[in-house]
């Protein structure tokens, strides 16, 4: 859920991730979901040995969460500080969770 | 009343693992991935899942390679920047701050 929120943050971005199998498809990111699944579009593989079908490939497509590897994120619109201090309060939150079970 | 069961690390107390990576936050760490990855930056978020953020990272990656000639494998490193990555949790196998600071915890 906080990494969902984080990511909604970079909804309009031009990102790119990175999938498992080494794949890297660029594109401005337009949806994302608990799941971590992302919607990118205007989408292009980078790739030179990529299959000719994703090299084609112009308008949208969405990615299952759980094959990506990483994704590339724009330095210039994240703040460190800002997610340093999320973090830190979403793990007192979930302390404080298990300390009411 | 707290069921979880708590376990000490030094002169330190940790409810759960993953303080760890709570006091480690703004430090550098280092990361062991899947597929023989290792990644060195700055940690910016985590969650339960291990998904990371991090900042000024260089990513290792160790690719073998059979030597034909000589009948060696030989082991080849890829480094490569990482401005500001989310790595996926289920990628992760070990989180490990690196600076000395960090063992005042511990």
């Amino acid at each position: 859920m906080f990494f969902t929120a984080i990511l909604q943050t970079l909804i309009g971005e031009e990102i790119t991730v990175e999938l498992k199998n080494d794949l890297c498809i660029r594109g401005r990111l337009t949806a994302v979901d608990q799941y971590l699944n992302v919607r990118l579009a205007q989408i292009h593989v980078s790739n030179p040995d990529a299959p000719l079908v994703l090299l084609l490939l112009r308008n949208t497509c969405s990615v299952r969460g759980s094959c990506i590897r990483y994704i590339h994120l724009p330095t210039d619109k994240m703040d460190a500080d800002l997610l340093q201090e999320a973090t830190r309060r979403v793990a007192a939150a979930s302390k404080r969770a298990i300390a009411q079970e | 009343m707290s069921s979880s069961a708590s376990f000490t690390s030094g002169a330190g107390l940790f409810e759960e693992p993953t303080e760890l990576l709570r006091v480690s936050l703004d430090e550098r760490v280092y990361v062991k991935l899947k597929g023989d990855r290792e990644v060195v930056g700055r940690l910016h978020a985590y969650d339960q899942h291990l998904n990371l953020v991090l900042g000024d990272a260089e990513e290792t990656v160790y690719v073998s390679e059979f030597d034909g000639e000589t009948d060696e494998q030989i082991v080849r490193q890829e480094k490569r920047k990482l401005s500001l990555v989310y790595v996926r949790g289920d990628t992760v196998f070990l989180v490990s701050p690196l600076l000395r600071h960090t063992e005042l915890f511990l």
